[in-house]
This record gives C-alpha cells, structure tokens and sequence, in this order.
C-alpha cells in the first residue's frame, strides 16, 4: 500500500505543480458541449441523446488524459526510478489507475454541471444521485483501460495513436452500458434510477478488467 | 529439425473435409423456403465467424504460453493465430454482409447483438499488428503483443456477453442465428463446414508457422557460415523474427 | 571469499544483435571493476542488468550472493545505480524527489536532508530540479542513487559534468575506501585505471580482456576505443 501511496502522491504534487492533464480535460469537455449545442441545434436534450453526449464526451477526456498519464515515467526516467526500488510493481498500476480515476472525478465536478448548463433540459438536482452511481462505475472503466492501454503505448512510437485505436474497442461495452445507464436517470420527465443490469454489467466489466491488468502488468515494466 | 510436422496428412484431410462439405451444401442441404439459394452462404459466413472468434481466444492462449516460459516459439504461434483469424474474420464480415443483403436487404444491422460484437472484436484485432509494428525492440514488441492478446482473447466472450445483455433489454432478437435449431440436414452440412473450416484454419497456421520457422533457420545458418556481414538486416516488422 | 558480482557467459540480444556476448568476469567484494569501451560496446547494458533493469538472455549472473533474474527483488535494495539519466522529475525539487525516492526504498526523511548537506545542496533543495545546473543535477543524483545504502555501487561516469569542487563532495559517498564493490564506466580510461581494481574492456559486447590495471597496456586501449 504504501508504494501506491507514495506513487499517487508524487503524480498528484506534479499535476499541481504542472496543470498538464486536468485543465486540458476540463476545456475539452466543456468545448464539446458548446460544440453539440450549436451542432444540434436545440435547446435541450434529454434521454438517450444527453447520456449519449455526455458520455463519449467523458470517454474522449478520459482518452487525452490517460495519453498523458506514463509521460513523465517515460521522459524523465520514472520507469527506472520505480523499477530500482524494491516494490511490487503492480503498485505503479494502481496509483496510476488511482490518478486517473480522481483526474475524472474532478473533471466531472466541472463538466457535470457545465452540460447541465449548456444541454441539460431536465434539471440536474433530483438526477444527481442516480448519475453519480453511473458516472462512479464508469470512470472505473475507463481509470483501469486508460492506464493499461496507456501503458502499452507509452513504449510505441506512434503512442498517441495506439492509445485510442486500442481503447476505444476496448471500451464499447461500458460506453454501452454507461449511455444506456445514463438515459434512464436523464430522462425528460422522471428521474429514473438507473437499471440495475446496467451498473451490473459495468461493475462485472471492472472487475474483470481490474483483475485481467493486475495480472498482465508485471509483464509491460519487466525488460 | 522438421517443419509443418503432419502438414501433409493435414492437408489432405482438410481438402477432403471441404470437399465433403462443398458437395453436402450444394448437393444435400435443403433449399430456404425463405431466402432462397443465397441462404447457403449461411454454411461458409457462420463456420467463418465462428472459427475466427476461436483464432483469436487461441491466440490468447498461446500468448499465455509465451509470457510462462519466455520461450519466442509461443509468441510466434499467437501472432500467425491472430493474423489468421483476422484474415478468417474478414472474410467472415464480407460473406455475412452478403447473406444480409440477400435475405434482409441491408448490407448491416445495428440491432444484432452478434454482429455489433463481431464488429466490435475485429476493430479490436486490427490494432494487433500496427501495435507490434510501432514497437521497434524485437524483445518489447512480442511481449507486449503478447499482453495485449491474452487482454484482447479475454475481451472476445465478455464483449458478447455484455452486448447481449445490452440488446436484449432494447430490442428482441430481430435476427436468429439459427445456431442449435438446425433441422437434421442442414445440422449435418453445418457440421462438416464447421469442421472444414476450423481444419482449413488448423492447416494454415501450422503452414505459416513452418514457413516462418525455415525462413529463420535459414537466416541462423546463413548469420553462422557467412558472418554477419552477409545477412541483409531485417527492416521493421510486425511478425515476429 | 565469494565473488560480490560474478558474470559467466553473460549474453544480451537486441533482436538479432548480440548487446553482450558471452562476458565473464568475477569481482571481490570491496574491489572497483572499471569497464572500458567505445560508446555501443555494451557498458551501460552491462550496468543496467547488475541493476536488475534488464534480464540476462543467456549466461549466469550473481550479485552477492543471489542470481538474476530469479532474486532479482532480493538484489534491489542491495545496489545502487547511478546512470546518464539523473532519474529526477524536473518539475519536483531535489529534496520531493528525494524523498519520493525514500519512501519507495522505505528510507527515514532524515537521511535525505543528511545526504543532501553532504553534498553541499542545502541552499537550493527545494528549488525545481529544472532550474538547477547539470552539475547541481548530477550531485542529487548521487544522493539518489547512496540513499538506501547500497552495498554495490554501480556508476555510469560518476564525474561528468562535476566540477572539482562538487567531485571532492561526492567522493566520500561512491568512492573507493568505503567497503562498496563498485562497478564504474568512464570515457577516460586513464582516470578509471587510476581507479580501479580490475578492468574489463569491451569491444562489440564482448570480452577484449579482463586484467589488473597494471597490466592492460596501451596498445590494448587503442584496438578498445577505434
């Protein structure tokens, strides 16, 4: 635990230090709004069409910001220096994972509300609870893919492209089950609370893939 | 050393299981009152489909075997396992597309769970390759390549079952796959084309692994009779040296 | 007495180049191994698999007493690299990389601020390893790399980029006299002579010869270096 502590603490004094991952998410989320304001034209969106905007909005933040997650490691000798130290290197995925999993909440503090501001037709409050639950379980997905893709790429020369070209599939399934989630609890007239096959699909592709990264990550450090 | 060991006997078995298949779709299986000759296309896109899908969880095994042992052997069994299946999966999605015009009158169909998942696996794969080719270190590149097969084959049963729990609540199954409910001719002539295939596939792995194995001993002997100068060096590759 | 680092038949490919070939060597405990060499004989490679960075493809390889790549976990905290990259984050200051570095070596903080007096960094700890001078970078890095304590050092031009004040701050941490078994590469070979116990010149990943410093002689350097 510690080593994952250690790791999470050194990458979030970098972001604060840097602002090189969040604010970029944050401008691209909210410029996509504006932008599928003024591309569809209408006023308000609800249902299917607002959970399917917001997200593969989310889904393409996360992309630009797992990009960026093993740059340092990569540029600056991060790798080595983790590697040098007597830990489990399996804490690397975890505090990477952990980042990015609080980069996204963060983010959606401020792109949640700002598409319910820009899009949003039915009012985001009695929403908010059953949104939460989805956007949790789904962040998840994208936390735990985002830093194994990533960590594929980062040893590629072309890394920004591998990095979604291999994700994106990857991610079909929870993007499935987060938009269907999400047109529940975004519907026009009642909040729904969101299905529970759904979050249960979604909590099954975590944990899968939790398990599936925890086991393959060993083989992407060693040399 | 011995190449493609039994790639004979193979071969044979597997033209001849073709044969027997070709002759049983043309000759024996029944007419679609429905959708007429073209139905028979059914035979080759499913056993195509099928195979595929079972290319690409094999090469996932195989590339288990090569992060175990380290031994390069595996890695170049999942890698022609993989492009393979891509290649079967291909002509999978070309034939099936066909069968769809003809019978449905749409080229795709969206609201098939199986053929969303079939999509979403072979977009999938198609990163396998531009993967290893971005990775320069011979080393690096078979195991990463291994890491992402074992992902992408565990990926291949769980993307069908998620969207298949997905459709399933939006729309009812529009489209069967007649899968299980064969009556007994058209069961018998989908077995023999399932078999055909999957020994057609069995066939050409082995024979690109034999091909690929002399073509690197050739270069070990070369490297040791003439020295290092005589060997032109190997460019970029994806495949596995 | 058991060799601290013993090679034998050490082999590293890079696809199908030979990065090592078949090395041998073995070093007493307490002695320094200087490995000279062209720039691509196999210097740093050799370095980075004693660092266990790298696994042997072929060959045995035993730091104190514990082979590679097996107990690989076992020889980490028992040595210490120093290579060409400082392995610093350039936004953090010397003192938050050094103590990230602790934390990962499970090393008490006190030790971070001692190193970093004793190599004279008080003043500038906490300013952005980015604004520091290579020189500066460079003596930080030696902390990094003495911060657990290592019983093996191994040293990839310990001196470039120092001035002779800073190398005089440093020789009491990775010089010889301190009972370390060291392993340094150098571009000039008569400084590393001068400092060695035992020399291994590489040529083309492989073995040119392994001798006392007294006896390599220059024309063994020359055929080494052209």
């Amino acid at each position: 635990m510690r080593p994952v502590l250690a790791v999470l603490r050194k990458d979030l004094r970098l972001e604060l230090r840097t602002f090189e991952t969040l604010p970029a998410m944050v401008l691209f989320s909210v410029s996509t709004f504006v932008i599928f304001h003024f591309a569809l034209a209408r006023s308000t969106i609800s249902g299917q069409l607002a959970a399917g905007v917001l997200t593969v909005t989310l889904l393409f933040a996360a992309l630009l910001g797992s990009g960026r997650l093993f740059v340092a490691e990569r540029e600056q000798g991060g790798f080595d220096a983790f590697l040098l130290a007597p830990v489990d290197r399996t804490s690397l995925l975890l505090a990477k994972a952990a980042a990015m999993f609080l980069f996204l909440a963060v983010l959606e503090v401020v792109a949640v509300p700002a598409f319910a501001l820009l899009l949003l037709g039915p009012s985001l409050g009695p929403r908010l609870p059953g949104l939460i639950a989805v956007l949790a379980l789904a962040d998840l997905a994208l936390a735990v893919i985002g830093t194994l893709v990533s960590a594929i790429a980062i040893h590629t020369r072309a890394r920004d492209m591998i990095s979604p070209i291999i994700g994106l599939p990857l991610l079909l399934p929870a993007l499935i089950a987060t938009a269907r989630a999400a047109a529940v609890v975004l519907a026009p007239h009642a909040a729904g609370t969101p299905p529970g096959r759904w979050l249960l699909i979604l909590a099954l592709y975590d944990v899968v893939f939790a398990l599936l990264s925890y086991a393959v990550f060993d083989f992407l450090l060693e040399d | 050393m011995s190449y493609g060991r039994g790639l004979r006997v193979l071969s044979f078995v597997t033209i001849a299981t073709i044969t027997l298949a070709l002759a049983l779709v043309f000759f024996y299986a029944p007419l679609d009152v429905n959708q007429g000759f073209i139905q028979k296309i059914f035979y080759i896109h499913v056993p195509l489909a099928i195979t595929a899908l079972c290319g690409f969880v094999f090469g996932g095994l195989l590339a288990i075997g090569h992060l175990r042992t380290g031994d390069r052997k595996w890695d170049l069994r999942s890698y022609v396992a993989i492009h393979m299946a891509l290649i079967f999966g291909v002509a999978g999605l070309i034939t099936g597309s066909i069968w769809a015009k003809a019978s449905w009158g749409h080229w795709w169909v969206w609201s098939d769970p199986t053929l969303v998942s079939f999509l979403i696996v072979m977009l999938l794969f198609a990163t396998y390759q531009p993967l290893r080719f971005s990775i320069e270190d011979p080393e690096r590149q078979a195991r990463y390549a291994s890491v992402f097969a074992i992902v992408a084959g565990a990926f291949v049963p769980l993307n069908f079952i998620a969207v298949r729990m997905a459709q399933g609540f939006v729309h009812p199954r529009v489209l069967t796959l007649t899968g299980g409910h064969l009556p007994g001719s058209m069961g018998l002539t989908f077995a023999i084309s399932l078999i055909g295939i999957a020994l057609l596939y069995t066939t050409l792995w082995k024979y690109e692994i034999a091909a690929k194995q002399a073509r690197m001993q050739l270069r070990r002997l070369r490297r040791a009779a003439l020295g290092e100068d005589a060997l032109r060096p190997l460019g970029r590759s994806a495949a596995p040296s | 007495m058991d060799p601290a680092i013993e090679l034998r038949g050490l082999t590293r490919r890079f696809g199908e180049r030979a990065a090592l070939k078949n090395v041998t060597v073995a070093v007493p405990p307490g002695a320094t191994l200087a490995v000279l060499g062209r720039n691509g004989a196999g210097k740093s490679t050799l370095l980075r698999i004693l660092a266990t960075l790298l696994r042997p493809h072929a060959g045995e390889v035993s730091v104190l007493g514990q082979s590679l790549p097996r107990q690989a976990h076992a020889v980490r905290p028992k040595v210490g690299l120093l290579s060409h990259e400082p392995l610093l984050y350039r936004d953090l200051s010397g003192r938050e990389n050094l103590r990230y570095h602790a934390q990962l070596h499970r090393v008490a903080p006190e030790r971070v601020e001692q190193l970093l007096e004793a190599v004279g960094m008080g003043h500038r700890a906490d300013d952005p390893v980015r604004s520091l001078s290579r020189g500066l970078v460079q003596r930080v890095a030696v902390c990094r790399a003495v911060l657990h304590d290592p019983e093996v050092l191994l040293l990839d031009e310990p001196r470039a980029n120092l001035d002779p004040a800073a190398v005089e701050l440093i020789e009491p941490l990775i010089g010889r006299g301190n009972g370390h078994t060291r392993v340094l590469t150098s571009h000039d070979p008569r400084s590393a002579l001068d400092d060695a116990d035992l020399v291994l010149g590489l040529s083309d990943g492989m073995a040119a010869f392994v001798q006392s410093p007294g006896e390599v002689t220059s024309e063994q350097l020359r055929e080494l270096y052209e």
